[in-house]
C-alpha cells in the first residue's frame, strides 16, 4: 500500500482528465484504470456550477480528486488557485503545477518551491509538479512537500522516462514519495518507472487519446501492477559484461 | 525595446514570395521528414509543391493536435460592442465611409447580449469593436470587463490596437486573450487599403503583439485576412511573426487564425482566391510548424467545410455567431461586419463535434486565475 500524507493508496496509477473525447470515455477509462487519485485542472471546472459535467462523472467512493493548478505563472496565482479549489472541491490535497511556459508546458523550480512552501504552512497536501531535479527535490521535502512528481519527458510527449537516470537518483534519496508525472507514452513506461522504484506514475495523455482509452486503461493498470511486484521481488541486476572465464584474481585461489 | 520591426526588416516581401514558389518536391519531402520544422520547412509546406502531399499533411497534423491537445474543440463566440469606425478599410462592413448608421453597446444593452450567449452555453467571449478612439476606448473597455466579467471564464478582445499601458490596465480586469490581425504584411498593399485613420500606421499595428508581449498578455492571436495578398506570403510572415514572439514572450500563449475575406454590403472581391484544399493545405501547414499554437476557425467558412476540417489540426472554433453589434437580441439587423456562411446554432456545432468523437469545451480558464489589482 501507498500511502501519501494520511492517505493509502491501493493503485500506484493516479489519472488526468484531460484530452479525452467525452466525459463518459473519461468515466469508462478511469473506472477500468482502477485509479484512486484522479487530477482536475481547477480551469475546466465550473466552480460556480452545481452539477459540472466533469466532476459529476467522477463521482465514485474509491475516487479522490486532485484538483491542480494549470494555467498559473507564479508562486502567487498558485496559492491563490489551490485556496479557491479547497473551497469548490473541499480538499486539501492540490497538484501545485506553475508552468509559465505554454509552449513545453515546463515547471518553474523556484516558483514552485516558494509556493510549496507557503501551500503546506496554509495546511495544504502539496504534490508538485517538477523537473527531475534532485536538489530540487530535497529543498521541497525540507519545505514539507508531501510527495514530489518528476518528469519523465516532456508533458504530453508519450516519450518515455527520457529523465531516468535523473529519477533513479531522486527515488534513492528521497524521503517523500515519488511519483513520475508526464511522458510516460506506454505501459512499458509505467512498468519501467515502477522497476526502479517509483511510488506511482501518473498517466493522462496516453489514456486519453488512445483509440480505446478503457483498454488502455486496463493496460496501464497492469503494467503498473508488474512493474511494481518486480521491484517488491528484486529484479536480477543488469551486467553490462559477460563473466571472464580466468578471472584476474584466480591466482590468489593458486598455491604458490 | 526590440520590436518584430527589426526582423521584418530583413525580409523582403519578393524575395520571400519567389523562395516559396521555388520550393520543390524534394523540399517538400524533408519537411515531412524532420520532425522540428523550421521557416523553410514552413515555407515547403505551404508551397505549391506540398499540395500532392496533403492527405500526409493531415495524417501528420492530426496525430500532433491530439497529441498535444486531444480529443477536444474549444468553443467561443463574438460579442459585438460596437461598429463606430473612424477607419477606412476596403473590405470591412464597419469602415468609416460606408454610410449607415452606427451603435456602441451600452451597459443595459450588453447584459441583454450576455444573456442570449450565456444561453447558448458559452464561458469564452470574444469582443469585438471597430476603431472609434473618442467612445470606444480603455475606459470604455473597462467598463465592459468589470461588468461581465462575473459571467465569463474568458474573455478575448478584438479592438483597435492599443499601448502597453492600457493592456496593462485591462488585464487585471478580466482580460485574458487579445487578437489583432495584422491584415496583410505587404507595406504597400497595407496602405492600399486602410487609407485613412489609425489603422493605417502598418509599423504601429506590427508592433501590437509586442506591446501585448510587454504587457504580459496570457494569450494573442495573429493572423492576415485571405485574399489582399498572396496568402502563402503572407503566411510566411505570419509564421516568422509567430517564431520571434515565442521567444521573446515565453509566457505568452498564441493563436493562428486564417479568415478567408467574405463579402459584405458594397465590398471588395479578392485579390487572391484560396480554395478549400489551399486553406487545408495552411491549417496543416502550421500545425506540422508549431505543435503548440493554437488554430481557430470561424463562422466565415460553411458548413461542410467546417465539418471536415475539426479533424485536421483545429483546435477552436465559435458557432451561433453575429457579426454586428446588438446582433443576438437588442438590434438584429444592425450593420453586420460581414456574412457569415455557416448558421448553425451551438449546440448543432456541439452535436457535430460530438458525433465526430472530439469533445466541445465550454470552459478552460477561469476567472481566478487573473489577479486583480485591487
Amino acid at each position: 500500500m501507498l500511502t501519501i500524507a494520511d492517505q493509502t493508496f491501493s493503485s500506484r496509477l493516479f489519472t488526468g482528465t484531460g484530452k479525452f473525447s467525452s466525459a463518459k470515455e473519461m468515466e469508462s477509462a478511469l473506472i477500468a484504470s482502477a485509479s484512486e487519485l484522479v487530477t482536475v485542472a481547477l480551469k475546466r471546472v465550473d466552480l460556480k456550477g452545481k452539477d459540472d459535467d466533469i466532476l459529476h462523472h467522477l463521482k465514485y467512493p474509491h475516487i479522490n480528486l486532485l484538483p491542480n493548478t494549470s494555467g498559473v505563472r507564479n508562486a502567487k496565482e498558485a496559492v491563490f488557485a489551490a485556496q479557491l479549489a479547497r473551497e469548490a472541491l473541499e480538499t486539501n490535497w492540490i497538484k501545485l503545477e506553475i508552468h509559465p511556459d505554454p509552449k513545453y508546458l515546463m515547471p518553474d523550480p523556484i516558483e514552485t518551491l516558494k509556493a510549496t512552501e507557503e501551500l503546506v504552512k496554509l495546511g495544504f497536501v502539496v504534490l508538485p509538479y517538477i523537473h527531475a531535479d534532485p536538489v530540487l527535490c530535497k529543498r521541497l521535502e525540507d519545505v514539507g512537500t508531501a510527495a514530489v512528481m518528476p518528469l519523465g519527458a516532456p508533458i504530453g510527449s508519450n516519450k518515455g522516462l527520457r529523465t531516468i537516470d535523473f529519477l533513479e537518483i531522486i527515488i534513492s534519496q528521497s524521503r517523500v514519495p515519488v511519483i513520475i508525472d508526464a511522458g510516460i507514452g506506454a505501459p512499458s513506461d509505467a512498468a519501467k518507472a515502477m522497476e526502479i522504484g517509483a511510488d506511482a506514475v501518473l498517466v493522462n495523455t496516453a489514456i486519453a487519446i488512445a483509440k480505446d482509452p478503457t483498454n488502455m486503461a486496463i493496460a496501464f493498470k497492469m503494467a503498473v501492477e508488474a512493474g511494481r511486484m518486480a521491484f517488491e521481488s528484486k529484479l536480477g541486476a543488469q551486467t553490462h559484461y559477460a563473466a571472464a572465464s580466468s578471472p584476474l584474481t584466480a591466482f590468489l585461489d593458486e598455491e604458490f | 525595446m526590440k520590436s518584430f520591426n527589426e526582423v521584418f526588416e530583413s525580409h523582403n516581401w519578393d524575395d520571400t514570395k519567389a523562395s516559396i514558389y521555388d520550393k520543390t518536391a524534394a523540399d517538400v519531402e524533408r519537411a515531412l521528414r524532420n520532425t522540428q520544422r523550421d521557416l523553410e520547412d514552413f515555407k515547403a509546406l505551404i508551397s505549391p509543391a506540398a499540395l500532392p502531399y496533403l492527405e500526409d499533411m493531415a495524417q501528420i497534423s492530426q496525430r500532433l493536435t491530439l497529441d498535444r491537445f486531444g480529443r477536444v474543440i474549444q468553443m467561443y463566440i463574438p460579442l459585438y460592442l460596437s461598429n463606430e469606425c473612424n477607419n477606412i478599410c476596403t473590405y470591412c462592413g464597419f469602415s468609416y465611409d460606408n454610410k449607415v448608421r452606427r451603435r456602441t453597446l451600452n451597459p443595459m444593452e450588453i447584459m441583454q447580449e450576455v444573456a442570449v450567449i450565456k444561453g447558448m452555453g458559452y464561458d469564452h467571449v470574444l469582443l469585438v469593436t471597430g476603431e472609434a478612439n473618442q467612445s470606444v476606448h480603455t475606459d470604455y473597455f473597462k467598463k465592459v470587463l468589470d461588468l461581465i466579467s462575473p459571467h465569463f471564464a474568458h474573455i478575448s478582445m478584438e479592438v483597435q490596437p492599443l499601448d502597453v499601458a492600457d493592456y496593462e490596465t485591462l488585464i487585471p480586469h478580466g482580460l485574458n486573450t487579445v487578437l489583432v490581425y495584422q491584415e496583410t504584411y505587404h507595406q504597400d498593399d497595407y496602405r492600399k487599403h486602410h487609407p485613412k485613420g489609425k489603422k493605417s500606421n502598418f509599423l504601429y499595428r506590427l508592433e501590437t503583439p509586442d506591446r501585448l508581449g510587454q504587457a504580459g498578455i496570457h494569450k494573442m492571436g495573429l493572423g492576415v485576412l485571405i485574399g489582399l495578398e498572396d496568402w502563402r506570403t503572407d503566411s510566411f510572415f505570419t509564421a516568422l511573426h509567430l517564431s520571434y514572439l515565442e521567444k521573446q514572450y515565453w509566457q505568452s500563449k498564441f493563436s493562428i487564425s486564417f479568415p478567408r475575406l467574405r463579402p459584405f454590403s458594397g465590398g471588395l472581391e479578392p485579390k487572391v482566391v484560396m480554395n478549400d484544399k489551399e486553406l487545408v493545405q495552411l491549417i496543416c501547414a502550421y500545425r506540422l510548424f508549431n505543435s503548440e499554437v493554437e488554430l481557430s476557425i470561424s463562422t466565415r467558412e460553411t458548413v461542410a467545410f467546417r465539418n471536415q476540417v475539426i479533424k485536421l489540426g483545429i483546435t477552436a472554433i465559435s458557432a451561433g455567431s453575429k457579426t454586428n453589434p446588438g446582433g443576438y437580441e437588442v438590434e438584429p439587423q444592425s450593420l453586420e461586419q460581414f456574412e457569415i456562411s455557416d448558421e448553425r446554432s451551438a449546440q448543432e456545432i456541439a452535436a457535430m463535434i460530438r458525433k465526430q468523437g472530439y469533445e466541445p469545451i465550454w470552459k478552460d480558464w477561469d476567472m481566478s486565475l487573473i489577479q486583480k489589482s485591487c
